[in-house]
């Protein structure tokens, strides 16, 4: 065997070579081919959703049998839906995060919490619906409200809270906790103090997802007190009462695209008479549901981006 | 110097702590109470004398608007079934192969970018992904020569987008928690990356993979929005005794999307709000035992 030969590659070892070669191509073109794919349908959503997205669609009021004007009674039911679960969520999930990180022992109710825990998150969200409905609406007597569905929804998004809070709260290093003890403080000013402080900004990533997650839901609101729609005068303000049904953007979603049709005539403002909608105003009408899926997405995917950049920016800034 | 906490600070200390633990077992309160909650709205006809569940269970016959009405819920658990068994068997390959390609083949720089899109994906809403199924994909499925948009295969490649991203993020996890040292025994061997993926990585993380797909599956079971929208709703039996044994392109209903259709129709307290309850405590449990199995599944990797 002469020197050239000894560094030439085997035909075993060039088959070897080219199978790898193969693999990571295709292995790619996978991992390529679901993110194109995705990226597709979100191009068209928002190619189709181009007549109604200005800025005019997000403060005003639907008019003409919902065929025109915009979706703000759905941002603001949104709005409502976000806060008012966020506001039993947040302190709930975070309280239950700080119990699992920092009281629980490892025993066998720490794992049966474990076991709600991970359960909660994968009970189905219609599931969780009936529970609004049986637990809220009816037993609660709350009545079909909006009062009723942000409660259905903190029960869900929950799970967030609680997961991330207990991240945020492990990341920060047991010395910490040491040395807040040892100069005879309590366990609680100890939280307060030093464990809180170092993981607020990680605690919330988990409630701005939280936010993201109430926004997108549906099914839990559908039967809990989402309306189809409510009809407001010109000019009127858009409000609601706790206790009153209400519009939100993913309900709209559904009820423009499902039970919807665009009407074909509309009454004239003056006259009263019923004329064809012109094609423009054909247009937009079937542009809305569109419009408002972009919406949806927008608000979902600039929430978790924020979150996304905040948690970046923790791990490169981290102090310790 | 005063080294005594006040008696009123000691108190509301002691009051916070309590609020904690009384926060920590909600998770556990909330689990119950659903489950409890969902049966006894459902418990008044399933204790009747003119129900039975197997009934409910076997027969095909679903009209529960019609007097007498008949409340036979196989036909929309085996349209359940269809579409997830469908979405996996698409959805499963393609996670795996993305997930070994996160993990293994690509560099630092791409792995962090393809992470990111994936959890932006897992956050799209489920009714943005119906709507996408209703309006995009059904209408190609059409001019691919369908009859009906609208189908099992419609609801299934919508259900497989959907649960893409949580196939791959616990794959990667699972890949990512076989120990450096078998990386390293391997590469010593002088064998190639797809080699060790194959023969060391693979086998090695099989039981986080086996999680994976199984919390993909209970995704895919419970989800309400897409398969209501892009299914059709129609309560067809896709099996069928001969060749091809599954007919892909019939419409479909399935559990989650009945309640969630019918709901707004029933008479509160009647019978086929119930028989809704019922079908929610049957979907309750199946997803309760595909979670627990699955929660097991890594228990058991965390374990070794």
């Amino acid at each position: 065997m002469n020197d050239s030969q000894r560094f030439t590659k085997t035909t075993f070892t060039q088959k070897k070579e080219s199978r790898e070669k193969w693999v990571k191509v295709l292995l790619f073109m996978v991992t390529l081919m679901m993110a194109l794919a995705v990226i597709l349908l979100v191009s068209f959503l928002v190619h189709k959703a181009l007549p109604v997205l200005s800025l005019n669609f997000f403060p005003d009021i639907p008019r003409d049998l919902m065929s025109a004007g915009g979706i703000w009674p759905a941002i603001l039911g949104t709005i409502y839906l976000v806060v008012l679960s966020l506001m039993v969520a947040a302190p709930v999930g975070v309280m239950a995060g700080i119990y699992l990180n920092e009281y629980a022992k490892d025993n066998w109710l720490t794992r049966l919490i474990n076991l709600a825990v991970i359960n909660l998150a994968g009970v189905p969200s219609i599931v969780h619906a009936l529970f609004g409905l049986g637990a809220f609406v009816m037993f609660a007597g709350l009545g079909e409200s909006v009062i009723a569905a942000s409660l259905t929804l903190a029960v869900m998004t929950m799970p967030v809270v609680i997961t991330s809070t207990r991240e945020a709260l492990s990341a920060v290093p047991m010395s910490f906790r040491e040395a807040s003890w040892n100069l005879g403080v309590s366990r609680w000013q100890t939280i307060r103090g030093v464990v809180l402080p170092n993981s607020i900004s990680g605690i919330l990533t988990g409630v701005i997802l939280e936010v993201s997650r109430a926004a997108g839901e549906t099914a839990p609101i559908m039967i809990t007190g989402a309306a189809a729609s409510i009809t407001f005068r010109q000019g009127e303000t858009v409000y609601y009462l706790l206790g009153e049904k209400f519009m939100a953007l993913s309900y709209h979603l559904y009820y423009t695209s499902m039970g919807w049709k665009v009407p074909d005539k509309l009454p004239n403002p003056e006259t009263g008479e019923m004329v064809p909608m012109t094609q423009a105003a054909l247009e937009y009408a079937q542009a809305i549901p569109y419009g408002t899926a972009v919406v949806l997405l927008g608000v979902v995917l600039l929430f978790n981006s924020v979150s996304i950049a905040f948690r970046y920016y923790l791990r490169t800034h981290r102090k310790w | 110097m005063q080294l005594q906490r006040s008696k009123w600070k000691a108190f509301s200390e002691g009051l916070i702590e309590w609020t904690i633990r009384v926060s920590g077992i909600s998770a556990v309160v909330f689990v119950f109470a659903i489950f409890i909650f969902v049966f006894w709205e459902g418990k008044g006809l399933l204790f009747s004398d003119d129900f039975s569940i197997s009934e409910l269970l076997t027969s095909e016959k679903w009209d529960p608007t019609h007097t007498p009405p008949s409340y036979g819920a196989a036909r929309i658990i085996l349209g359940t079934f269809s579409v997830a068994l469908v979405a996996m068997i698409i959805t499963v390959p393609f996670s795996l192969g993305g997930a070994v390609f996160i993990s293994e083949f690509c560099g630092p720089r791409l792995k962090e970018i393809l992470k990111v899109v994936i959890e932006l994906l897992a956050a799209i809403p489920s009714v943005v992904w119906g709507f996408i199924g209703l309006k995009i994909t059904s209408v190609y499925m059409k001019e691919l020569g369908a009859d009906a948009g609208v189908s099992l295969l419609n609801g299934a490649i919508i259900l497989a987008l959907m649960s893409m991203p949580i196939i791959v993020s616990i794959s990667e996890d699972a890949l990512n928690a076989v120990p450096d040292s078998y990386r390293e025994a391997a590469i010593g061997l002088g064998v190639t990356k797809w080699q060790m993926v194959y023969r060391v990585l693979l086998p090695g993380a099989k039981n986080g993979l086996l999680a994976a797909v199984l919390l993909g599956m209970g995704r895919v079971v419970g989800e309400t929005m897409a398969v209501l929208m892009a299914t059709g709703n129609a309560d067809n039996n896709p099996f069928s005794s001969d060749a091809p044994f599954l007919d892909l392109l019939v419409s479909v209903k399935t559990m989650t999307a009945t309640i969630a259709k019918e709901m707004g129709d029933t008479v509160n307290g009647g019978d086929h709000y119930q028989v809704l309850f019922l079908l929610g405590v049957l979907l309750f449990s199946i997803t309760f035992i595909v979670n627990l199995t699955a929660h097991l599944v890594i228990h058991g990797v965390k374990r070794k």
